[in-house]
């Protein structure tokens, strides 16, 4: 299957200050952002924090109020979406409802006046890449959602796109597909070589995917780092609390030190400088033990597999989020009594809310 | 052997819609029959189609049902090259004007054609100053008076597609705004059009007081006139439209069907026909 691409490096993508408002909607707020050739970057953010905005803009299906686009060397800030020779696959279902599957694929060669044999050699090439070989002479309403959008992934491959541009492209599917298909995407790309941006709110499907994340916030990226640096040392609250589940712990922070839940841990960079504050604390970082005299309640303990959920009412009247391990949690049940204790060195703490 | 309620109410059920249809069907084919008995009929017995083969051999009746089909063609051109564009323009990129575009569709259908008649005349001064005498200029009125009507089945079309989705998809592609909407809108609503084009025919053949006030000779103007004159050869012509109009109606009824994929769409049907 591999065969079937030409070999072929991707191009740096560079967004440097786009803004886009709607009216009072400051849908992109001097975003900057740079692909490195061949990379998959995710946009990752609540919904309307503007990143089909965004990869409206570098499609070229928009255009900004302010800033810059740049693919390798060329300035595509004003060059129309049918002149810049990206591949898109789009949230709903996009397939042209009158063509096949085949021919569904070979639409943007035929515009690019490919002839004939070599547009239907390319987009049974293309199908095969995403399995769907044996559907070629299909009509969309006869595929399933997760079919039409690998047809819909081919197709934008189909025409050697130097940029592939991907708006929540599994978000109508149900859970199940959407994780074969996301690795699927990942393999093809790799495979082709193209730069390519994800947009999605999934952070379990970001973190999946990408080699480096971004975190959007109201229009702006928070932080574009690697799935392992966004999840361990997050740079902001929001970034932190955004990706993964996290718990708010009361603290209190002074001379970059944070008391919290009986200990003292270092401040991480990006923390509340002093004060009272809420301490950002995964639940992997809780420990839990059953013992006399602890001032946590176990409310739930849930079995998930390979770890186990326990959630603990503390006696401010908060709940934490904590995961412990098989054996400990066979000691566990609700309305126990138990002591709950930090494992990590330092933590990021937040103003309080 | 007794019925139970449920039975009789059934049975009665039944006989209720073949009375109706026998009635609606004599109706609507009695008239026509009459029509056709008339057109046929000769003075002291027998049967004769010379008033049939006037439609092509009069040269007011020939000329008069030429002109209404080339009416119709231009009608429909003039119709699709306005509206197509507009409504995928107006979907796309400036959905607040919705509202205002479908009203102004709709206003020829709440003004009644003479009031139009006699707000354009003046307008038709200028056009037959500018573009000759020649009946055809009535394309411009007649896509007015279509307008509510195609509009309708467009805007049921259109409504039955993502549009935003496609003509993105299209143009990441590499299709232009016109490539766009042939290759990819137009394919899609194709039912619809083929809907509004319909209708747009049968209105333009039916079509009397328009031309008639403007001084134009069209079939139904032609079929008044010759109703004094010859008035077997224009019970034929009026016949033949009616036909002619059933037929289109019941094409499109059979086209919208067949498709597959895409809805059915079909526009509220005026009746096809005379006015005058
Ligand atoms: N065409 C438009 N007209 C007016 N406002 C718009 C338009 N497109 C987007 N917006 C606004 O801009 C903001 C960002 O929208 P955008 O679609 O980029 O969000 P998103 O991050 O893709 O959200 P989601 O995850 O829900 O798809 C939103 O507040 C939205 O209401
Ligand atoms: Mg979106």
């Amino acid at each position: 299957m591999a065969t079937a691409v030409t070999e072929r490096t991707g191009l740096e993508v560079r967004l440097e200050g786009l803004s886009r408002h709607f009216g009072d909607v400051r849908a992109l707020d001097n975003l900057d952002l740079t692909l490195h050739p061949g990379e998959l970057v995710a946009l990752l953010g609540p919904s309307g924090c503007g990143k089909t905005t965004a990869l409206r803009l570098v499609a070229g299906l928009d255009e900004p109020d302010a800033g810059r686009i740049l693919v390798g060397d060329r300035d595509v800030t004003h060059m129309p979406a049918n002149k810049r020779d990206m591949g898109m696959v789009f949230q709903s279902y996009s397939l042209f409802p009158h063509l096949t599957t085949q021919e569904n694929v070979a639409f943007g060669l035929k515009l690019r006046g490919t002839d004939r044999g070599a547009r239907e050699k390319r987009a049974k090439e293309m199908l095969e890449l995403v399995g769907l070989g044996h559907q070629a002479n299909r009509y969309a309403n006869q595929l399933s959602g997760g079919q039409q959008q690998r047809v819909a992934l081919a197709r934008a491959l189909a025409i050697e796109p130097s940029v592939l541009l991907l708006d929540e492209p599994l978000s109508a599917l149900d859970a199940k597909v959407r994780a074969q298909l996301r690795d699927e995407i990942r393999r093809v790309q790799l495979e082709v070589g193209t730069t390519a941006l994800f947009v999605t709110h999934d952070q379990e499907e970001a973190l999946a995917v990408a080699d480096r994340v971004g975190v959007m916030n109201k229009g702006k990226i928070e932080q574009l780092a690697e799935p392992e640096t966004l999840y361990n040392q997050p740079a902001s609250h929001f970034v932190a609390e955004f990706v993964g589940l996290m718990n708010r712990v009361p603290c209190h922070v002074a001379d970059g030190r944070v008391e919290v839940l009986g200990a003292t841990l270092g401040a991480r960079e990006g923390s509340l400088p002093s004060g009272p504050g809420d301490a950002l604390v995964r639940p992997e970082q809780l420990e839990v033990a059953a013992a006399e005299g602890g001032s946590g309640r176990v409310i739930t303990v849930s079995f998930l597999g390979s770890i186990t959920r326990v959630r603990v009412r503390m006696p401010n009247g908060s709940e934490l989020l904590a995961q412990a391990s098989g054996a400990e949690a066979a000691r566990l049940a609700a309305d126990q009594v138990v002591t709950v204790s930090i494992t990590a060195a330092d933590v990021l703490v937040a103003p309080a809310d | 052997m007794s019925r139970t309620p449920r039975q009789q109410r059934a049975r009665r059920l039944r006989t209720f819609r073949i009375t109706v249809f026998v009635a609606l069907g004599l109706f609507f084919l009695v008239p026509l029959i009459s029509m056709a008995e008339y057109s046929t009929r000769v003075n002291g017995g027998g049967r004769s189609g010379a008033a049939w083969a006037a439609l092509v051999t009069d040269p007011d009746l020939r000329s008069g049902i030429l002109t209404s089909l080339e009416l119709a063609v231009l009608t429909v051109v003039g119709m699709i090259v306005l509206l197509v564009p507009t409504m995928v323009w107006v979907r796309l990129r400036v959905p607040k004007a919705a509202r205002t575009i479908e009203f102004l569709c709709l206003l020829p259908l709440t003004i009644p054609a003479l009031v139009i008649v006699v707000g354009i005349a003046p307008v038709y001064a200028w056009v037959t100053y500018f573009l000759g005498n020649s009946a055809l200029t009535l394309t411009f009125a007649y896509v007015v008076l279509v307008l509510p009507y195609s509009f309708r089945a467009l805007d049921a079309g259109l409504s039955g597609i993502d549009v935003q989705t496609l003509s993105d998809a299209a143009r990441s592609l590499g299709a232009g705004w016109f490539t766009v909407i042939a290759r990819v809108i137009v394919p899609n609503i194709a039912s619809a059009l083929l809907s509004a084009a319909f209708i747009s025919v049968a209105l333009v053949l039916g079509e009397y007081t328009f031309a008639s006030l403007l001084d134009f000779q069209n079939m139904q103007v032609v079929i008044d006139y010759l109703g004094k004159s010859n008035s077997q050869a224009s019970v034929a012509a009026s016949l033949a439209a009616l036909i002619f109009g059933f037929l289109l109606l019941l094409l499109l009824t059979l086209v919208g069907r067949r498709r597959r994929g895409e809805p059915a769409v079909l526009a509220p049907t005026p009746q096809p026909g005379q006015e005058g």
